[in-house]
């Protein structure tokens, strides 16, 4: 491959979570000052490779090599961090309060008679931040940077760390085109100083900006590696979707009624969330009795959209249409009560009650049902409600007492569904309902959501594993950047045309096959 | 209001769930403030006969139940993950607000209690309430708001009377603090109902679930149609309330309104909270843990009276148990 000894050489990387491969024999080898591309669908293993490299998790096993030497697989975050080997998260890792020169020296001041020399804490990080051509002041505290002025801050940072190898994850998803390309000329430069960049996108665009060589993973496999000038956009996805585990495709329903119509929604990046996803316009359908997907990459502003639907976020423009009424929804309370069940995409943080039993968890929204006068919980149906939904749900447990936190993924997430189940919703939108649980718990999950689909409930399902929407979805909602890109028909979706549509820069003329 | 009772209502205290384990280490962490105390009361009679006499036992439940009935409102407080610190403060102000009015309706009207017992209900729930708006709609922590209005209603305490006292009631004001029901203290008999409305509110209303939910995981409950804001409102006026309750009942018993009234109570009912067993972050603790922990208060604080141990020992031991129960409780917690 390479013709000189490469900087950064991985072999064999294996790393399992309980009941599930993240990697199985990784390798990714990346040059001395080459931009190398790390390519891979969600769940593909690129993150938990990332953690590995930074320190953050310990490989099961596998050789990590930097320069010709040997990395210990013990290894922490400071340890990598004085190997040489940096990494920029897409949620950055600076202190908001504190100047750009504090942040770039953070625990390594320079001292004068064991005090913080100022003066020269803010000359060197000058020193640095004009080399690297940022018109940057280092006295500038970094919550009034910009989200690409803190990325450059970022990359400054790693420069006083001596940098051999910097990762960039997702470094564009927040910023402007014109911020990719001043980051794209940052990169050359890095590039002209021998550093190297291991940069991960889903914007394959950019990997023929700005990439020399790529590496694309799948299902926590190697799949291929090589030269960015000798393949087309069109081979690598095809590398990165091919899959392996298929689900079985559920036969498709006949759309009733419109139960719900979202009209032109809206949403700006406001000064207080630099983070935010925009959303443009976005007018869809929702039909009683059909599963519509909602496919896009991470940041396409699918949660954002589910969330203003349900309630839980407000849009700048735009409405809601619900059987003769027009509107918003003031809370996730006013959506309940309307019908519009949500269950979140962040089952930990969102979605559960960890400490809590997972009886509790189960009836929450259902109190007012089960509660004599409004007051009073009425303990027999309530422990009712809970035993019919955890026998149709099949949740496995010791007892409805057990904390949530206990239970393993699959069946909190089952949990989740049955609380919205026991509201007889007419709408229900699910948010990644299968991330981080098993196959036959996915398999059982998808049963539930026909199920439902089947009983006359507008079902919503955002995923970010293609295989997944394709095998459940009557109709596919593609986003890219808050922008509905295209409406397939389940039938008519295919991976490569999917992913064109989320992924590429110019949306190809075909909408529908 | 009996031993045995009270040890059963600890007992089921457990709204948040623990896996069932049945070793040493997490029986104490349920039983542990509650044989502790029996231990303690077992020790002081021990030392010393008098401390089991009924007249001192009744002293200890009297001096208990003004704090107490304030821990019951703190406990909700806490289970939300916030914090009252002007507690004491507001009972001053609110007594005082209701021995005015008491003077102003005339002590022979024969109503002057009814007067005293509704201004201070209706000011300690309105400052309660409006410290609880500002909770949730400006944003500002509990902690601050109740730090500012600690200082605020102590303030307004003496700005209402000059800094005097107010003395001067009918008996039937004073019936409130010194007379009996049943041979049980008015104040005690007050404490025993609004622990046992607390109790049943917590553990088998719809209220106490969604408290207990709001505490747990605030973003979570909003998701799952709780009105979060209102939620935490109230329960900042229901301390107000109680606090309102107990400086009026304090007020009787002492036959005067003072300004210095329930200084330091909001550490007295903070810590009967938390050594019962309540966590600090919200979303988890009980009224019968509470109670368990105001009498522990109680006692210890009569018994080291009784054994002549000087009150500022007093103050470094209570110190060191709030710190030693919060300590085993996370040690518990931990080797899960």
């Amino acid at each position: 491959m390479s013709e000189a000894a490469p900087l950064l050489e991985v072999r064999d990387l294996h790393k399992s979570f309980p009941g599930v491969r993240a990697l199985g024999g990784v390798r990714l080898t990346v040059g001395k000052g080459e931009v190398h591309a790390l390519l891979g669908e969600n769940g593909a293993g690129k993150s938990t490779l990332l953690k590995i490299l930074a320190g953050a998790q310990q490989a099961d096993a596998g050789d990590i090599r930097l320069d010709g030497v040997l990395l210990p697989a013990g290894d922490g975050p400071l340890d990598r961090q004085r190997a040489g080997l940096i990494t920029i998260y897409q949620e950055f890792n600076l202190l908001p309060d504190m100047s750009v020169a504090e942040n770039m020296y953070l625990g390594r001041e320079p001292l004068r008679r064991g005090l913080i020399d100022w003066s020269r804490l803010h000359a060197d990080a000058r020193a640095i931040l004009t080399d690297l051509g940022m018109a940057i002041d280092p006295r500038c505290e970094v919550r009034r940077l910009s989200v690409a002025q803190q990325q450059m801050v970022e990359i400054a940072r790693a420069m006083t760390q001596n940098a051999r190898l910097i990762v960039m994850d997702e470094p564009t998803a927040a910023l402007s085109k014109r911020e990719v390309t001043t980051l794209h000329r940052l990169i050359a430069d890095l590039k002209a100083r021998g550093v190297s960049v291991i940069y991960v996108t889903h914007r394959l665009e950019e990997v023929t900006a700005c990439c020399d060589r790529f590496t694309v993973l799948r299902d926590g496999l190697f799949v291929a590696d090589g030269d960015v000038a000798d393949i087309e956009v069109g081979d690598l996805i095809r590398m990165m979707v091919g899959r392996d585990v298929e689900f079985a495709r559920q036969p498709r329903r006949a759309p009733g009624e419109i139960v719900l119509s979202a009209r032109a929604i809206t949403r700006r990046r406001h000064a207080t969330d630099l983070h935010a996803v925009t959303l443009n316009g976005l007018s869809l359908d929702l039909h009683a009795g059909e599963i519509l997907g909602l496919a896009g990459l991470v940041g396409a502003g699918r949660s954002e959209f589910a969330r203003i639907l349900f309630g839980a976020d407000k849009a700048d423009e735009g409405a809601l249409h619900l059987s003769g009424w027009t509107g918003w929804f003031r809370s996730p309370g006013h959506a309940l009560d309307a019908g519009v069940a949500l269950v979140p995409e962040d089952r930990k943080q969102q979605g559960c009650f960890l400490d809590h039993s997972i009886r509790l968890n189960l009836t929450l929204p259902s109190l007012a049902r089960l509660a004599k006068w409004g007051v009073f919980i009425d303990a027999r149906a309530e422990r009712a409600l809970v035993e019919r939904y955890a026998r149709a749900l099949r949740i496995k447990m010791a007892n409805a007492e057990v904390a949530i936190g206990t239970l393993s993924g699959g069946n909190q997430q089952k949990v989740l569904l049955a609380r919205c189940m026991a509201l007889r919703p007419r709408v229900l939108i699910v948010d990644e309902p299968t991330r981080g649980i098993d196959v036959g718990a996915k398999s059982e999950v998808h049963q539930l959501l026909a199920d439902l689909a089947a009983d006359g409930v507008a079902v919503v399902v955002i995923s970010s594993e293609l295989p997944e929407v394709m095998a459940i979805s009557d109709r596919i909602a593609v986003f890219r950047e808050g922008v509905l890109t295209g409406i397939v028909d389940g039938d008519a979706a295919d991976e490569a045309g999917l992913m064109h549509l989320m992924a590429a820069e110019t949306t190809p003329g075909r909408a529908t096959a | 209001m009996t031993e045995t009772r009270l040890t059963t209502s600890s007992s089921d205290t457990a709204a948040p769930a623990t896996t069932p384990r049945r070793d040493a280490v997490s029986w104490l962490r349920t039983y542990g403030t509650t044989l502790f105390l029996v231990l303690l009361i077992a020790f002081f009679a021990s030392q010393n006969a008098r401390f089991l006499s009924v007249r001192n036992l009744t002293n200890i439940l009297t001096e208990v139940s003004i704090y107490g009935i304030i821990s019951v409102g703190m406990t909700f407080v806490i289970l939300t993950g916030g914090v009252d610190l002007a507690v004491g403060s507001l009972l001053a102000f609110a007594a005082m607000a209701g021995a005015l009015m008491a003077h102003a309706v005339g002590i022979d009207s024969g109503f002057d209690w009814l007067a005293a017992l509704a201004t201070s209900l209706a000011v300690g729930g309105l400052v309660g309430w409006v410290q609880g708006r500002a909770v949730t709609f400006f944003g500002i922590p509990a902690f601050i708001v109740t730090l500012g209005g600690m200082t605020m209603w102590r303030g307004a305490t003496l700005i209402l009377n000059d800094g005097a006292p107010l003395s001067g009631y009918s008996d039937a004001y004073r019936w409130w603090g010194t007379g009996t029901i049943l041979g049980l203290p008015v104040p005690v008999m007050i404490f025993a109902l609004v622990a046992a409305i607390g109790y049943v509110v917590q553990r088998y209303s719809r209220y106490g679930r969604q408290i207990y939910a709001v505490g747990g995981n605030i973003e979570a409950a909003r998701l799952n149609g709780l009105d979060v804001t209102r939620l935490v409102t109230s329960v900042y006026a229901m301390i107000g309330l109680l606090s309102g309750l107990a400086g009026f009942l304090l007020s009787a018993r002492l036959g005067s309104a003072e300004s210095v009234a329930g200084t330091g109570y909001e550490l007295r009912v903070i810590a009967s909270v938390v050594i019962g067993g309540a966590s600090l972050s919200g979303g988890r603790g009980g009224i019968g843990g509470t109670i368990i922990g105001a009498l522990l208060i109680g006692v210890m604080g009569n018994g080291l009276v009784i054994l002549h141990v000087s009150s500022y020992w007093q103050q470094v031991v209570i110190g060191f148990i709030i710190v030693a129960a919060v300590a085993f409780d996370t040690y518990a917690k931990a080797r899960r």
